[in-house]
Formats: C-alpha cells, structure tokens, sequence
C-alpha cells in the first residue's frame, strides 16, 4: 500500500462504512439508491449491447458476400438502423452516464446519493420499456431509414416502425435529459466541504460537461423528432419537399443534437481514463487543469460544429468553411487529453492488468479515430468520403475503440467497488486480446473501401470489394467471440471471485474510501480529503519518494531538473527528504 | 554501450518523421484519378497522411515502450514520481495540434477553392439582388430554372423546366443551391440528373436525349445539374472525388472536368431505401468524336421508339442486366418512367431499367 494511500484510508477511517447485506430483489424494483439504479443501468444497457452486437454480426453476416443474399434488403436495412440506434441510446449513452455516471459521481464527491433520487429511478425505468418498444419494432416492419432518419425517406418507408423509433428515441432523450438535470445539481450542490471544482476527480469534470451538452442539445433533437412524426402522422409538411417543407432544416436540427451525442457519449468515457490511467500507472494525472477545462471547451466547441454532417447537402460555401475549421480546431482540446495521459503513463509504474491494458488500447484506438476526424473535417477530403465506408471506419474508432474500450477499462477498474469480488485478470488479458484484433480486423480495412468507392449502408457491394469484406467479416466475429470470456468472468467472479478490498488499487479518489460495495448512503460519516484526487507519490511529505532526484543514465525519468515531463526543478519531491522545500513548482 | 537519452530521442524522431514522410506519398489507398480536381484532393490526404501517421507513430511508440519500460516490479508497492504538469510541455502540445489544425484548414479551403467551391460572399451578396428580383417576377412551381441557374453569368442553357426544382439563392447567408465545382469557368457542356428511386435519369438539354448513364466529353466543363425526385440522392464519382446530394425541392449543381478516358462508377450515396445499394451507374467519359456518336445513336434509337430502344442499345446492356432481376420488384417500369420524363421532350431514350 502506498503511502498516499494509506494517508487517505487513515484519514477517512471514521467516514468508512459497514457492508450493506444484500438483498438482490431491489434490482429488480423500484429503488431510489444510486449504486442499485447505477447497477440497473450497468446490467440492462450491456444486454442492449448484446443485441446491438448481434444486429452487427448479421450486418456482418451479409456484407460476407458482395450479393445480397443473407436477409432481405429491407431486413437490412432495418438492422443496421436498428444496430445504430441501440447502440448509441441504449449502450454507450445510458451506460456512461446513467450507468457509471450514477454509481461513481455520488462516491467521488462524498455526497449520500444523488440530489433528486426519484428522479434517477425514473430516468432510469424509462429506458428499459423505450427499448424493448424499440425491439418490438421488427414485428411490424422496423426502421430503415438509418439512425439520421432522414426525411423525406424516413416519411415514405414503413409509417409503424419509424414511429415506433421516434417514439423509443423521445423516451431515451427524455431519460438523458432528467438524469443530466440531477448530475449537474448534485456535481454543483453536493460536493463535501473542502473539496472545490479544481479537487474534484475529472470523472465529475466529464459528467458536468456532459450533462451539459445532454441538457442543451437533447430537446433539439425532440423537436424535430416531434416536426417529424407530425409530417408522419397527420401529414403536416415541415420537411416534406411536396408540400414545401425543407428536408435540410430536419438535418441541421439532428446534427445539432447528434454530434453532441458523440462526445456525449466519449466525454464520460475520457473521465473515465484519467481515473483509470492516473491511478495504475501510479503517478499524478498530468496537467490536471489542462484536461478538466478542455472537457468544458470541447463541450463548448461541441456545439458549433454540427454541419459537417452536412458538407454535400444543403450547406453553402461560407458556412462549410466555418464549420471545417470549428470543427478542425476541437481536435487541439483532444489532443491535450491524449497528450497529458500519455505523460501520465511516461515514467509510471505500470501495473499492467486489465483496466490499464483497454486504458491504454483505448488511446491507441481512439487516436486513429481522431485522425480520421481531422481528415473529414477537411471539405474536400468529406466531400470524396462522406457517407462512406471511412466513416464507418471512423465512427467505430470513437466509438467501439473509444467508448466501448473505455467502458471495459471501466468495468474492470470499478467492478471490485461496485461487487466486491475481484475479476479474473487472466481471462481480462484474454478478453483484450480478442478485442484488440478482431476490432482492428474488423474495422481498418475499412478505411481502404470507402476511400476506393464503397458507400455505406448497402446491401450488396461491387466484387472488387469482397476480398476486404471478408475481413472485415471474420474480425467483426472474432469481435463477437472476444464478448465470452468477458461475460464468463464477469458471471463467474461475481458469485465465486475473490472478495476484493475496500481498495483493491491504492486509489485516493473517495469511492475507495468506503466498503467495497459501499453500504448504503455510502460513507458513516463525512468523508476528508487527506489528499488530492492524484496525489501519488506525495503522501506524507516525511517520507522518501523513490524517485532519484536526478539519473544521468536517462534524466527523462527522474524527478529532477532535467526530467522531461517537468519544467523546473521541484524540490518538494526530491528524493532525499532533505533536499525538499516550499510549495511544488508543479502543481 | 550507453548512448545519451538525447541522442535516442533525436533518432527515434528522425525515424518517425522519415516514416511518416514516405507512408504519406505511398499508402495506396485511393482510387484512381480521373478529374481535374482530384489529384488536389490527393495531395491533401497524402499531406494528411504524413501528419496523421506521425501522430499515430508517436502516441503508438509512447505506449509501447512505456508498456515495455515502466512495467511495475510486483514487489514494488511504492507510487511513480509526483509530477503534475509542466505548463511549457503543456503549451507546445496544445500550439503544435493548433497550427496544425490551422495549416491544414487554410490548405483545405485552398484546395476547396480550387475546386471552385465559392467565392461565398460574392455569390450570396454580389448577386442577391438579382436573383431576388428574378425570384420575385417568377410564379408558382413552374418556374424556369435556367433564368437563375447560373448568376455568374454562364450562357442560360436551355434546360427542362419541368425537370428542375428552382435553384434558391436565399437573399443573405442562409440557404442557396448547394454546389461543387468550380463555377467561375465558362460552363461548356450541361446535362441534368435526376435521381429517384432506384436510378439516375440523364437529360442533355440540346438535344433532349435522356439516358441512364451518363456520358461526357474529356476535358470540358462539365455542368451537372442535380435534382431529386422523391427522397435525397446523392451524385458520387469516386474516381473525380466529388459528391453532391440530390435533394428533393430543390436544385443543386456539380462541375468537374474530367480528364482521363475511360468509364468510372457512378454512385448513390445517400441511403434512398432498399435498393440503394443498386443504384449504381457509370459515367463515360470519352473522345468529343466519340461522345458525338454515342449522342447520335441515342437520338436515332430513340426515334425508333421507346420499347424498342430498350431491347437495342447496346450500351445499357449491361446494367438492364443487372438490374432486370428486381426491376419488377423496385416497380420502375417503362410507364413510370415515361411518366417522370418532361412531356417537352420529343425524343427518349429508354434509362437503364425498363
Ligand atoms: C460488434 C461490433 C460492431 C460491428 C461488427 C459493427 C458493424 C457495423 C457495420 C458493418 C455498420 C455499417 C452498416 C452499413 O452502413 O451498412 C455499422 C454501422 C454503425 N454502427 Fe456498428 N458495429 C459494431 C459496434 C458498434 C458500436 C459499439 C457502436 C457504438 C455506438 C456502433 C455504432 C454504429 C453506428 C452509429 C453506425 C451507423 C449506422 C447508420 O449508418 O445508420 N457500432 N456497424
Ligand atoms: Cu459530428
Ligand atoms: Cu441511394
């Protein structure tokens, strides 16, 4: 155990709870506690990701041969319409936030429970009746004018199941937006005392802007869904070019919306690595201002950038430039989070197991995501590859190497707090390894199709492209298989595993300072703040950091004045107690 | 042997920057280029590539070797060094991305310009009164297109009036008739398209020809007028690396030259519904004498009569082929198509599907 640590523990020791006994029938109910509903959401939006996995396999399973041959191609594109869908509003969104967002931000900040509990299970009971509304789709025709639901396609194909998915997509935007509403209250009014927004863990910097950009966005998106299934039901015209409406005005107000859904949907998840980074590599997060403020300006720029959806549609001139270069400039707020952990992870102490190895396969991932992002900023270069198979390849860098890698990071990194039983880090390894390949097989070439002319969301493609194809098939099943050894551990270590400690990672963050599961209302008492969030290898200031303070072999790695990570010499962590003086340059 | 950390890091740079600079020119990933513009978009990706591999090697080499170098010793429980920033590091990771960002925006928005993506202002203020006074003199839904189809002064080409939803210029900075091309040269050639479910309908307006694919003389100015019968298309030339969706309501407009002989794909691009993956054809791009040729084949077989045409012209064969299988299913018959043709055209040719 760490000295920082152990400084933490010690400190919160009136604040540590008793185990909660376990009564596995609140699940299943009504409950108002945060880490029952933060479970339900963790557990039903995973299933949602099965199904959503499975719709992939079969789009996979047709995209093997260059005929359409497999499903019908209404049954196709039904199921990558409804694929996308579950696995924006039922996965990813509602597992970053209302599933991690809701079990970890009360225990970061020491608060009992969220600020508006009913509100939560509300939020949350939403979601699994909106999805199961969703599913039902398919036995009346279910959508098939892909996730954007453009009109006037969305408006001609299929009347029952498109308003089947707008009315699924109102219920999930409406559970997104309460449980931002009850974020930001919570994150803003809840925090113990002494802990400021700058002593706040990132995770809650994440959520807060998060939830910021669920709350202004979202209703956006209901309006126009609501225009929409008006121009469905009763015919009104709002985007039917027949009657004089304007289809591109429908597309403004879903980009307006849906391009802050992805970094609503990779925002928590970025929260997330810092967490996960920081405290395996056990050093400080680095730059920990840089990265909590370049959440809120990537919220911010967030939402100006929407048209680039839009650069072969209905957008003049002036207006692709302005969104190219807004949308060019969110790469440099990314780029310092990418940048600063790095720098976290450089001269750590690595403790190689399974958050930190999908921690790190995150930004390996993610960063070809960016760079392809870049790329489509581009108008010229957008305007050869929109509506592609590069943004397919794109999209699934963010979002599958992005979010979902983030997420297992996650799973593996908080499941000790949230069950109290360790997962088997072998089967982790195994698990990331599949990942990792088949999600590179599955999804690089990918990039090469849509730049040589395969377009996106067909049923059957030229013969020239099947060979890649093929590829892309075998790793998207290799994919599927990798789910297994995730599940079986989970399944497993859940009811055999090894118990874990309150603190099974030496972490500071407050979570850890409580049982593992916490009990109820979290903490006995108040809980301290002994030390920052990232205070590794401070602790106590009496005792020796084993860092030398210089090292002429590679100076790189010392603590001292010639280390690469830091600009001047910072006497407060010498190595030699006493050498140490004043306040840390650093900080 | 024990070399100074500099002096690796000096290498590992010099290797990652040489890398870079060769995978940029040689990834092979694009198809090839057969109009003016594209090799510009070309070395843009290429310069895009340079960076974007730097960056990949890098953040890639950083993890590996730390994944390699800073392993824990599992008897060491002991924290890394407490470092928690350096505001100059922090600056040059943020001014680097910045400038780059920035190089790249203002050599995307020259290429865009080569393009003849604008000039913005010019053509929404510079004309606007004009296009407004026009807009106001003309009524109803028939109003004729090429009375504003081209503000920058191109000879109005007789197009079908029928045929075209109006181009909208708004009066400020809000909606025009999207475009891609360069407008400033002399158009010398105009064909429209229409897209609908699940084809394109090539008009040429000189001689009234309509045909499913879409043939073009080699290095002129091509006009491509769009427009979009029942939902959005979108009119894609891999090979010319340009894009433009066809929306219904309202016309938009692609240019190019294309400069290199030969027959490229035509795509839809924008899903349309259920056979949208069909909705392919392919663009001719041949000799003016050729081009001639062709044109007057059409115009005799179409004289011959539509039902007969279908059976004889050897160029669509090979897409009524294709396309026969579900041709039923899709429910494009001949009558929808004549249907959907301009009654002010004389002589048709029968499109690709029949
Ligand atoms: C099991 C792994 C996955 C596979 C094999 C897979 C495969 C695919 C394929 C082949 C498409 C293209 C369909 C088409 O355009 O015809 C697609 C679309 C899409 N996928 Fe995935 N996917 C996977 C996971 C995910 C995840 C985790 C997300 C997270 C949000 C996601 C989000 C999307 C979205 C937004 C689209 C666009 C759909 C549209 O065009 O409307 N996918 N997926
Ligand atoms: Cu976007
Ligand atoms: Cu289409």
């Amino acid at each position: 155990m760490t000295q920082a640590a152990q400084y933490q523990e010690k400190a919160n020791l009136l604040a540590h709870g008793s185990e909660p006994e376990n009564n596995w029938r609140q699940y299943f109910g009504f409950s108002t506690d945060h880490k029952v509903i933060g479970i339900q959401y963790l557990v039903t939006t995973f299933i949602f990701y099965l199904v959503g996995g499975v719709l992939a396999t079969l789009v996979r399973t047709e995209l093997a041969t260059p005929e359409s041959d497999f499903v019908s191609r209404e049954v196709y594109n039904s199921l990558f319409t409804v694929h996308a869908t579950v696995m924006i509003f039922l996965w990813i969104v509602p597992a970053a936030t209302g599933g991690f967002g809701n079990y970890l931000v009360p225990l970061m900040i020491g608060a009992r429970d969220m600020a508006f509990p009913r509100l939560n299970a509300i939020a949350f009971w939403i979601i699994p009746p909106a999805g199961i509304l969703l599913m039902s789709s398919f036995l009346v025709g279910a959508p098939g004018s892909g996730w954007t639901s453009y009109p006037p396609l969305s408006l001609i194909s299929g009347k029952a199941g498109e308003m089947i998915w707008i009315l699924s997509v109102l219920m999930l935007g409406t559970s997104s937006i309460l449980a931002a509403v009850n974020f930001i209250v919570t994150i803003v009014k809840m925090r113990i005392p002494g802990m400021g927004f700058n002593q706040m863990p990132l995770f809650c910097w994440a959520m807060l802007a998060t939830s910021f950009l669920a709350l202004v966005a979202t209703p956006v998106l209901a309006g126009a869904l609501i225009l929409l299934s008006f121009d469905l039901i009763v015919g009104t015209n709002f985007f039917n070019p027949t009657g004089g409406g304007d289809p591109v005005v429908y597309q403004h107000m879903f980009w307006f919306y849906s391009h802050p859904a992805v970094y609503i949907m990779i925002l928590p998840v970025f929260g997330m690595i810092s967490e996960i980074v920081s405290v395996h590599s056990r050093k400080p997060i680095f730059g920990y201002k840089a990265i909590a403020y370049s959440s809120i300006a990537i919220c911010g720029l967030g939402l100006i950038v929407w048209a680039h959806h839009m650069f072969t549609s209905g957008t003049p001139p002036w207006l692709r430039m302005f969104f190219m270069i807004t949308s060019m400039i969110i790469a440099v707020p990314t780029g310092i989070k990418v940048f600063s952990w790095l720098a976290t992870i450089w001269g750590g102490k690595l403790r190689l197991e399974s958050p930190l190895l999908f921690a790190m396969g995150f930004i390996s991932l993610f960063v070809i995501g960016g760079i392809s992002g870049v790329m489509v900023a581009s108008v010229p270069w957008d305007i050869h590859v929109h509506d592609t198979y590069f943004i397919v390849a794109h999209l699934h860098y963010v979002l599958f190497g992005g979010s979902v890698f983030g997420l297992y990071a996650a799973f593996y990194h908080w499941f000790p707090k949230i069950t109290g039983k360790m997962l088997n880090d072998t089967w982790g390894k195994l698990h990331f390894a599949l990942s990792y390949v088949g999600f590179n097989l599955a999804f690089m070439p990918m990039h090469k199709l849509g730049i040589e002319g395969m377009n996106r969301r067909i049923a059957e493609y030229d013969p020239k492209f099947a060979a890649l194809n093929l590829l892309c098939t075998i790793g998207a099943y290799l994919l599927a298989v990798s789910t297994l050894p995730f599940l079986v551990n989970v399944c497993w270590s859940w009811a055999y595993g090894k118990p874990a400690s309150d603190n099974p990672w030496g972490a500071l963050t407050l979570e850890w300072m409580t049982t593992s599961p916490p009990p109820v209302e979290n903490f006995e008492a108040d809980p301290v703040l002994a030390t920052g969030p990232y205070d590794y290898g401070m602790g106590s200031r009496a005792t020796q950091v084993n860092v030398p303070f210089s090292d002429p072999h590679s100076p790189g790695l010392s603590a001292g004045p010639s280390s690469t990570l830091r600009a001047k010499a910072d006497p407060v962590v010498a190595a030699m107690p006493s050498d140490r003086q004043g306040e840390s340059n650093n900080r | 042997m024990n070399i100074p950390s500099q002096i690796v890091t000096l290498l590992a740079g010099i290797i990652l920057t040489l890398v870079s600079l060769w995978y940029g020119q040689n990834h092979h990933l694009l198809p090839i280029a057969a109009s003016e513009v594209a090799p510009l978009v070309d070395s843009l990706f290429d310069t895009m590539m340079v960076i974007g591999t730097g960056i990949f090697l890098l953040v890639n080499g950083i993890l590996i070797y730390s994944v390699i170098k800073f392993r824990r010793d599992p008897n060491d429980d002991t924290d890394g060094p407490p470092v928690h920033g350096n505001i100059p590091l922090e600056i040059v990771w943020t001014a680097i991305p910045a400038v780059i960002v920035l190089g790249l925006s203002i050599y995307s928005f020259d290429v865009y310009q080569a393009e003849g993506g604008q000039d913005p202002m010019d053509h929404s203020v510079a004309h606007h009164g004009k296009n407004h006074t026009q807009m106001a003199k003309m009524s109803g839904a028939a109003v004729a297109a090429p009375l504003i189809a081209d503000s920058q002064g191109v000879d109005a080409t007789p197009l079908m009036s029928e045929d075209l939803p109006p181009k909208q210029e708004a009066p400020a900075l809000g909606t025009v008739s999207p475009k891609v091309g360069d407008s400033t040269k002399p158009t010398e050639f105009v064909v429209n398209a229409a897209g609908m479910q699940y084809a394109w309908l090539f008009t040429y307006p000189d001689t009234e020809v309509v045909a499913g694919e879409l043939h073009v003389p080699i290095n002129r100015n091509v006009l491509i007028n769009i427009s979009a019968n029942d939902v959005i298309h979108a009119f894609w030339v891999p090979e010319f690396r340009l894009k433009q969706d066809a929306v219904p309501g309202r016309q938009t407009e692609v240019r190019f030259v294309a400069n290199r002989l030969g027959e490229y794909p035509l795509i839809c691009a924008e899903l349309c519904g259920a056979y949208h993956g069909a909705m392919k054809t392919k663009i001719v791009v041949e000799s003016q004498a050729d081009f001639d040729t062709w044109l007057q084949t059409q115009i005799a077989s179409a004289e011959v009569g539509l039902d007969r045409a279908i059976a004889t012209t050897p160029a669509t064969l090979t897409e009524v082929e294709y396309l026969a299988p579900y041709a039923k299913e899709i429910g494009v018959t001949a009558g929808v198509l004549q249907q959907l043709q301009p009654a002010a055209a004389k002589s048709v040719h029968a499109p690709s599907i029949s």
